[in-house]
């Protein structure tokens, strides 16, 4: 605990845009709360209009968004641009997957009879997540730059591939999964019920990443992005800060692993492929890097988008592409920066 | 004794193929200090080229062409359209719109050349097999396809460290704003070093579309170990590359001949058998984190 205090928050008030500043702060508290509103209201709305469809398109909406939140933290914070964190997506999946095996066919686990209890298993397969990442961040942060990147994508494709291996629970198949967890005992078969429970975990997740980031952890470990060897020899520990912020990415991703588990009802070796964890850097981007909730919107938006072009053409990728090469060379400041600049502008 | 020879001459194999597409991306990488996932994308373009040619002309040296200067082109296509744009932006920029360009290119080539997978002959030329040792005959094709790789090799190091291009190439890669201030056009040289690994790419689709299977997404799977036979090797050193390629080949070799023998005795057989193959699949990245976790700028770096 030799470590120096980080530096405090930015935006002190005597500096001069600090009037602009607060009102760009308060635009974006809006959006983000009429945002959590329409997410509140989409239950409903698929009722009134009588497309229930819709509910699941945005149970996928908000799983995909607490992965890419999770990776801003790192990406965009940290600026450790991890390219296997699919594998924890995976492994979040699997965890749930795998105990949901045992239990349907009754054989146990290691002497564990097993259970379907999400309070229990969730919190156990994010664990799982959360060591993996602590394990993968360490063995990764000895090394920076481009060698970081691949050396994530390494540990991506061999848990892949490990996947792939495991014949006894389906291979490259994959595994069914019988039914959804219970939460406390109530049954989460009811879309909408799970639905809400996403949303709910979302929001959570968002509140805790943004005070995460704005702490005297989050601080510092901008302050490493920014200057390293000025960090270091201010007294900031190189190591523990990435490393930290590294194992709760992975644990949030993980989480958004087992509610895709719950929500499939279906795990495979598709949800570790690298161009997985290529698409939830994307989203990112797309939102906006560093900004928490840009990310969860940039999620909806790149599956909207996907699903909109799947509807319109067999071949979307050809529009997807390009878009992202668009997105990347022109979109710096993603979605979000896109809205709240806006707001500036009229405020 | 004659199933390890056979193992060296297919490891030998996979290593030359590795080589001719690591060559191009590690000088890309050290030149530009741009990561291009689009370099899968001119192999599998190659590819195509190469069999849709031989198909519409039966002629292996047409396909020779086409494959080469369908990759070319393509490669040319994508720096002046895309690539010059990101020479300046950060590695994760490119990551996501060279990953863009890569899903752009499946489906571009799924439009022009169709869902079901080509075929292509191996040339009658080619065709047969080689008695190397008494009870051991080898494909000629693949005796070809290591000599065409030997020469395409002997040829970068002579135009690299012999030529006044290559030496461009090589200052540019050390300090590329002062071969600029120095009155060279870097941006050429880019190019030219850009288009270079194109063709090579081209040229690797055309000798292994007879012996693999040309498919839409295969170019994605061996980039993937190119690159980790470039951060094995070290990124920016085409010895590098040439050293990484030899580690990554020879032990997929003797791995999917040995291993599973060898676990097979300590293990179960429904066990081993998948452990075995995820194992061999996964060996070229076990050896990467090892390389990098030790070595973290790879065995032989540039500088």
């Amino acid at each position: 605990m030799s470590t120096v205090a980080p530096p405090t928050r930015r935006d002190a008030p005597t500096s001069p845009d600090a009037g602009t500043h607060r009102r760009t702060h308060q635009r974006a508290r809006w959006f983000l709360l009429a945002g959590i509103a329409l997410l509140l209201a989409v239950p409903w709305f698929a009722q009134w209009s009588g497309q229930p469809f819709v509910i699941s398109l945005f149970t996928r909406f908000v799983i995909y968004a607490i992965a890419a939140v999770s990776l801003d933290l790192i990406l965009g914070y940290g600026a450790l641009v991890s390219f296997g964190h699919a594998a924890f997506f995976g492994l979040g999946g699997y965890v749930v997957g795998i105990v949901a095996f045992h239990v349907a066919d009754g054989s146990g686990l290691f002497g564990w009879a097993g259970t379907n209890e999400a309070l229990l298993l969730w919190p156990l397969a994010v664990g799982f997540c959360a060591l993996a990442g602590a394990g993968i961040g360490f063995l990764s942060l000895r090394t920076s730059g481009v060698q970081f990147i691949m050396i994530t994508l390494a540990f991506g494709q061999m848990f892949y591939f490990l996947l792939v291996g495991l014949m006894y629970y389906g291979g490259d198949d994959g595994l069914a999964i019988h039914t959804r967890n219970v939460l406390g005992g109530r049954s989460l078969r009811d879309p909408r019920a799970f639905y809400l429970v996403c949303v709910v975990l979302l929001v959570v997740w968002m509140w805790l990443c943004r005070r995460i980031v704005g702490s005297r952890f989050g601080m510092a470990l901008q302050s490493l992005k920014q200057n390293r060897k000025r960090s270091v020899a201010l007294g900031l520990a190189p190591l523990r800060y990435p490393l930290v912020a590294f194992t709760i990415s992975a644990a949030g991703t993980g989480l958004a692993g087992v509610l895709w588990a719950n929500y499939a009802l279906f795990v495979s070796p598709d949800m570790a492929t690298w161009q997985k964890s290529g698409e939830l850097m994307a989203m990112v981007i797309l939102g906006g890097m560093g900004t928490i909730v840009g990310p969860a919107l940039g999620a909806m938006v790149y599956l909207g988008l996907e699903q909109w072009l799947t509807a319109w053409t067999e071949h979307w990728m050809v529009v997807m592409g390009p878009a992202l090469v668009l997105i990347v060379l022109f979109g710096k400041r993603g979605l979000y920066g896109l809205l709240t600049a806006f707001g500036r502008r009229r405020g | 004794m004659l199933l390890f020879v056979e193992q060296t001459l297919n490891g030998i194999q996979y290593s030359a193929l590795l080589f001719l597409l690591s060559a191009g991306l590690t000088l890309v990488f050290g030149i530009m200090n741009v990561i291009n996932l689009t370099h899968g994308s001119f192999y599998m373009v190659g590819a195509f080229c190469a069999t849709s040619a031989a198909a519409l002309t039966g002629s292996f040296t047409a396909a020779i062409v086409a494959a080469v200067a369908g990759a070319g082109l393509y490669g040319f296509a994508i720096e002046r359209l895309v690539l010059r744009f990101l020479y300046r932006r950060d590695h994760l920029d490119q990551v996501l719109a060279t990953l863009g360009l890569v899903l752009f290119t499946n489906e571009l080539v799924t439009i022009v050349f169709g869902r079901s997978p080509p075929f292509m002959d191996i040339p009658p030329l080619l065709r047969g097999s080689v008695e190397l040792l008494p009870g051991l005959a080898y494909p000629l094709m693949r005796l070809a396809f290591i000599g065409a790789a030997a020469i395409v090799a002997l040829a970068l190091w002579f135009v690299l460290l012999r030529t006044p291009i290559g030496m461009r190439v090589r200052a540019g890669a050390d300090d590329h704003e002062m071969v600029d201030a120095l009155g060279v056009d870097v941006h050429r040289v880019f190019l030219l070093v850009f288009v270079l690994g194109a063709l090579l790419c081209g040229f690797a689709a055309v000798m292994s579309a007879p012996l693999l299977a040309v498919q839409i997404g295969m170019g994605e799977r061996i980039l993937i170990t190119a690159f980790v036979v470039i951060v094995i090797g070290g990124v920016g050193s085409v010895r590098g590359a040439l050293l990484g390629s030899f580690l990554v080949g020879m032990i997929d070799a003797y791995g999917r001949t040995w291993l599973p023998m060898l676990l097979s005795g300590l293990l179960p057989a429904q066990l081993s058998d998948p452990l075995a193959s995820s194992l061999i699949s996964a060996s070229a990245y076990i050896l990467m984190a090892l390389v990098l976790l030790f070595r973290p700028f790879g065995l032989l770096p540039a500088r």
